[in-house]
Order: C-alpha cells, then structure tokens, then sequence
C-alpha cells in the first residue's frame, strides 16, 4: 500500500465550505476579520495560531453559533450551495457536526445513551427512534472503539476513553462535514495521537470532510492535508503542511524563533522551537 | 518511511473494523434499553406508592374510614352507620390528599426541568425567587388589599409569573443566560424576602399569623375550586412538559452541543417557561412548601439509576408532600404542623445528605 492509495487526490474539488469576507465579533469586539478561507472537501483542515488569534471563534461561525456581522458562509457538500443561515437547524445538524472544547456531561449517562443523542437531527415529531438510529449509533460506536464501553457511565471512564465516546456523538450524526474545536485537551501524548488517527481513519475511509483546531503545530502539520494559519483575526497561510510550514512561517504566525526539520516518522515538516526571544534559530 | 507510518495505521483501523460483527448491534440495543427500563419501573413504582399515599391520607388517620365505604363515599352516597364519613372524606381529607398530590407533582416536575436544563443543582424555583415571587405577592394582596379565597392564590399567581418574567427578560439572548436567571434570581429572592419582612413588621398581629401559614406552605386551603384550578393547570402544562422534556435532553449537553445538534436557539428556555407556570400554579394554591422541588429531582434520579426523569420527579413530589402532610398532622399528638415545616424539618437533612454523596460520587 502506498500514500497515493490512501491519500485522497488534492484536485481542486469545490470546497465544502466557501467563507468571504466573513466578520465575527463578540460584543462589538471584532475577533474575525474580513476571513476569506475555502475548506477543501474531503480533506482533514487544521486551523492554527497564537492564543486569541480566534481560531475557536472562526469554527464557532462555521458551525452557525454566531451570526457573523459581514460577510457568509456557504456550504457545498454533494453538489448543494447554501448560505448555511438559510438551512434549518435540524437541516444543517445532517451537514455539519461540531464537537465543542469541553462540553458539559449529563449526569449519570450511559456511552449509548451519550452517543444515541446524536441522532437528534435526523428524528421529527412524528419519527422517533428506530432501528436506522441503531445502526448509526454502531457504527459511530465502532469506528471510535467504543463498543466495549456501551454499557458503563461516561463518568466511569478515563479522559482518553471519553473522548472517543463524544467523538462517537458527533459521527452518529453522520454529517459529511466535522467540526472539532481541540479534540485533544486534557490528553496525554498516547491519547493524542489515537484520537487525531482515528479522525484521519474516518476522513481517509469516509472522505469526510474534517476541520479542527489544534494547539500543537506538530500535530497539525502532522495530521493536516491542509493548514489555515490565523493571527489576530486574519489569515496569514494557508496550504498543505509541507509547504507552508517553515521557519519564516512559524515566526509569523507565532512570533517563535524555531529550526523546522523532517519528522523522522512520518515525514511532514517538524518544529524544534527555540526561544520567543530570538527571532531566528540558533546558528547553524 | 511516511508509507510505513500510514500502512500502520490503516492496519489499525481494518483491525477496528474488523471487530464488528452482527451481534454488536444486539448489544447496543440491549444498552440503550436496560437503563430506560430501569427508568419506567421507577415511575411505575412510584406511581403505585402515590396512589398507597393518597389512600392512606384519606383512609388513616384520627378519623379512620374503611376502603369498602370509600367508593360509596365517592359516589356522594351517605353511609347510614357513619353519617359524618361522608362530609369528613369529601371536604377534608381527600382535597387535602388531592392538593398535595398535585402541587407535590407540579413542585417536583417543575424543580426537576430547571435543574436540568440550567444544569445547577441549586436552580430550584424555591431558591431562584419564583417561590418567594408567589409568598410575596400573596401576603402584600392578604395585608394590604385583604384577599381572601381564590384571590390570594392569584395574587400568588402573579407574584410568581412577574419574578419569572424578569428573569427571562435578563437571560434573554445572551450567552449564559442559565447562569444570569440564576443569579439574577437569588438576587430577586433576597429582595423579594425583605418586603415580606417589612409588611409582616407593618401589619396586625392576626394578618401576620395568617400570612406565616400561608408562607410555611399548608394544604390547609384545600378546596374543590382550588383543586379544580391545579387539575386544569397541569392537564394544560403536562403535554407542553412532555414536549419540553426531549429538548432538555439536548440541553443537558450545553447551549453549542444543543445548538450544533438542531435545537432551535432559546427552545430550551421555553421548558423553563413552562417549569415556572407549574411551580407558579403549585405556590399560588398551597404557598410555598420547603425542598419539595428542590429535592425531587436529585431523589428521583437517584431511583432511575442516575438517569433524569421528570415524570419520575412529578411523583416522588406527589408522594412526598401527601405523605409529609399526613405526619404534620398525626405524628405529635394534638399539634397540626403544616406541610412545609415537615418538609422542611426532613429535607434539610436530606438535602446535606444528597450533597454529600453527591460530592463523593462527583470525584471525576
């Protein structure tokens, strides 16, 4: 097997998600500016900057939590074309998944019970739960591992385990496009890397379409078919981590005197940091 | 060396699906339907000690009437051998029993649906002001305007819609509006608690007594039309409940996890609406009685097996306040204590007691 297999081609498909000139603020604060950003279908998408850069804010307007004060969002999974303001809210919950940072956890919950509640989109008033809803849940179950766990309380479990049961949530929702805001806090390294494996198995085998925002630069550039790189609210690059990711790049985006190597495992573009006092690494 | 990394991990994920087999399915059924079992024999238990309650409350007692003469009794026929059975059934004991059953219930449901979807423990119409809201309004219209009768339940009425009124307008479109309406309602409680000082301070002494058993909450008052009132309340609030209920399922995971899963912005606050009416309806009739609706919820959780239910949280209320009205009555020999002071008296204790065990259970 080799990448070519496994990798989907990076032809210019339409973007899953098209954002012009879009502007967020919180109160009157304007965190987002102006953001022009196509999100490639079918691709793992990494947003990336300093703290407050407004990363978390920019997946808050995609997954429709704030209505921006200019400019759109439109969504084009299958061949549609949509303002997502204009979708219904159970409309666009089949499209777009998100998984919030740190979401509050019912009390006393089963991993079933936890996980079933993605299926909320797809039920009307006259179209409860049905065996359809099963399936889903199984599958959501078993592309994250979670099967073993279907009986036990969420609280029971360990901060790695939890993490695959809420991402379980967000894959029985079975949208094409998946929104995680920092699937990996609170992990350690080991639990880390499972969690952002299992997403690229899910994007790689179902092509869906993910967006998520990472603290870690390595990670991302580890993960990422494509970095979106933001400081204060503005795009500053965006490309495939190979190409984008250099010295110049982390300085920029950071403020971070850095060497940039090849990451002896997997190949893509490794940051050694040096100090946020120089700006260049040290002599080579 | 990337093909490595990558082959790795795809072998990893075949590894994972691989695990998959028709009986996965079999499984995550029998999961998803063990603990909604345990949830429906709750209520049905639950519902079988209302109805024991009830009859207990009407049958025992000083005055003891047999279960055989019950039924005539209800048809309005008078019993030759006990003609007093009749009238001391018809216009005492059973609107007592019925008053309590259903402001227990609505108390319960009520207190349960703000927990829940504010996901604070100590979001509790009684602690919120919405109680204080009803007591304040009542005991201003019973000193100052002299009401009397069904005008004091809806001077209660009022009280209680203005406070939770003002705790929408202050929650309304913002973030947080859970936590703002629950601050905002403590502070409207001590508020509203200073103003039921001063008039008790301006008013007669014989007011003053009236209003402190009325602010005790007492099934006292049970009337027919009281019972009429409650009756059509919660046979109008109950089916929006049941609607309400499913949204706060999805408000349990946070206002963005609710949102992003197709929850209309602010449905869930509509539930709180409805929660207000209930507790508003249940204060105007009985004033306000202790813990009821901030105990039911963590008490009926704890018997569905840590799963919330407001069905099950209606009837434990019911239960509790038949059965506390019952013991105020003929636990201390000749010495009537109102509903409230025996839920009170229990439920300090019980409140402790859940919040130790609560906090033990809560480690992670």
């Amino acid at each position: 097997m080799t990448s070519a297999t496994l990798r989907p081609a990076s032809v210019a498909a339409a973007p899953a998600l098209r954002v012009r000139g879009l502007t967020l603020s919180y109160d009157g604060r304007r965190v987002v500016d102006g953001l022009d950003l196509d999100v490639p279908a079918g691709e793992v998408t990494v947003v990336v900057g300093p703290n407050g850069c407004g990363k978390s804010t920019v997946l808050r307007g995609l997954a429709r939590l704030l209505r921006p004060s200019a400019g759109s969002v439109r969504l084009g999974v299958d061949g549609s074309d949509d303002d997502v303001w204009s979708l219904r809210p159970k409309e666009f919950a089949r499209r777009v998944a998100l998984l919030p940072q740190s979401p509050p956890l019912p009390e006393g919950i089963t991993v079933v019970d936890l996980v079933g509640r993605g299926r909320h989109p797809h039920h009307t008033v006259m179209r409860r739960w049905s065996a359809a809803d099963d399936e889903a849940v199984v599958r959501a179950m078993r592309a994250t591992g979670t099967l073993e766990l279907a009986e036990r309380h969420v609280e029971e479990l360990s901060g790695g385990q939890r993490q695959r049961v809420w991402i379980a949530l967000t894959l029985a929702q079975e949208t094409g496009v998946v929104l995680l805001d920092e699937p990996t806090t609170y992990l350690d390294v080991a639990h880390q890397i499972d969690v952002l494996d299992l997403l690229r198995d899910l994007n790689r085998r179902q092509g869906t379409t993910v967006v998520m925002v990472l603290h870690d630069l390595n990670l991302a550039a580890r993960y990422a078919d494509h970095v979106v790189a933001l400081r204060d609210g503005r795009l500053v690059g965006s490309g495939a981590p190979g190409d984008l990711v250099d010295e110049e790049f982390v300085a920029r985006v950071f403020g971070l005197g850095s060497r940039v190597i090849v990451d002896p495992v997997t190949g893509s573009p490794l940051v050694v940091p040096a100090s946020t006092h120089q700006q260049s690494g040290p002599s080579s | 060396m990337t093909v490595d990394w990558l082959t790795r991990t795809a072998a990893h994920a075949d590894a994972r699906a691989a695990a998959a087999g028709p009986a996965d399915l079999a499984r995550v059924v029998r999961a998803r339907r063990r603990p909604a079992r345990r949830v429906h024999l709750a209520i049905a238990a639950l519902a079988v000690a209302a109805v024991a309650a009830v009859l207990v409350r009407v049958l025992l007692g000083d005055y003891v009437v047999a279960l055989a003469d019950l039924l005539p009794i209800l048809r309005g026929e008078t019993l030759p051998d006990a003609p007093g059975a009749s009238f001391i059934v018809m216009e005492a004991k059973l609107p007592r029993a019925l008053v309590g059953l259903l402001a227990g219930a609505a108390f319960g449901a009520a207190g349960a649906m703000f927990q829940t979807t504010l996901r604070n423990p100590l979001a509790s119409p009684d602690i919120i002001g919405i109680s204080l809201g009803a007591s304040a309004a009542a005991v201003v219209a019973l000193t100052f305007l002299d009401a009397q009768g069904i005008w004091l339940p809806a001077a209660a009425l009022v009280g209680a819609l203005a406070v939770s009124l003002l705790m929408y307008a202050v929650g309304r479109g913002t973030a947080l509006a859970g936590q703002r309406m629950v601050l905002v309602g403590i502070g409207v409680a001590a508020l509203l608690s200073s103003v039921i000082q001063f008039v008790m301070t301006r008013t007669s002494v014989q007011d003053a007594q009236a209003a402190l058993v009325w602010l005790t909450g007492s099934l006292a008052r049970a009337t027919w039309p009281v019972i009429g009132l409650l009756t059509v309340s919660l046979l109008v609030l109950a089916p929006l409940l049941a609607v309400c209920s499913r949204w706060m399922r999805l408000a349990e995971l946070g206002d963005d996890l609710s949102t992003t899963l197709g929850a209309p912005a602010g449905r869930a606050r509509l539930g709180l609406v409805v929660a207000v009416a209930l507790a508003a309806v249940a204060t105007s009739a009985t004033g306000p009685i202790a813990f009821v609706a901030f105990l039911a919820g963590p008490l009926a959780r704890r018997l569905c097996g840590g799963r919330a239910s407001l069905w099950a949280a209606a009837l434990v209320g019911a239960v509790v306040v038949v059965l506390a009205d019952f013991a105020g009555d003929y636990l201390i020999p000749d010495v009537n204590l109102p509903v409230g002071v025996v839920t009170g008296a229990v439920g300090a204790p019980l409140m402790l007691a859940v919040i130790i065990t609560a906090g033990r259970a809560g480690k992670a």
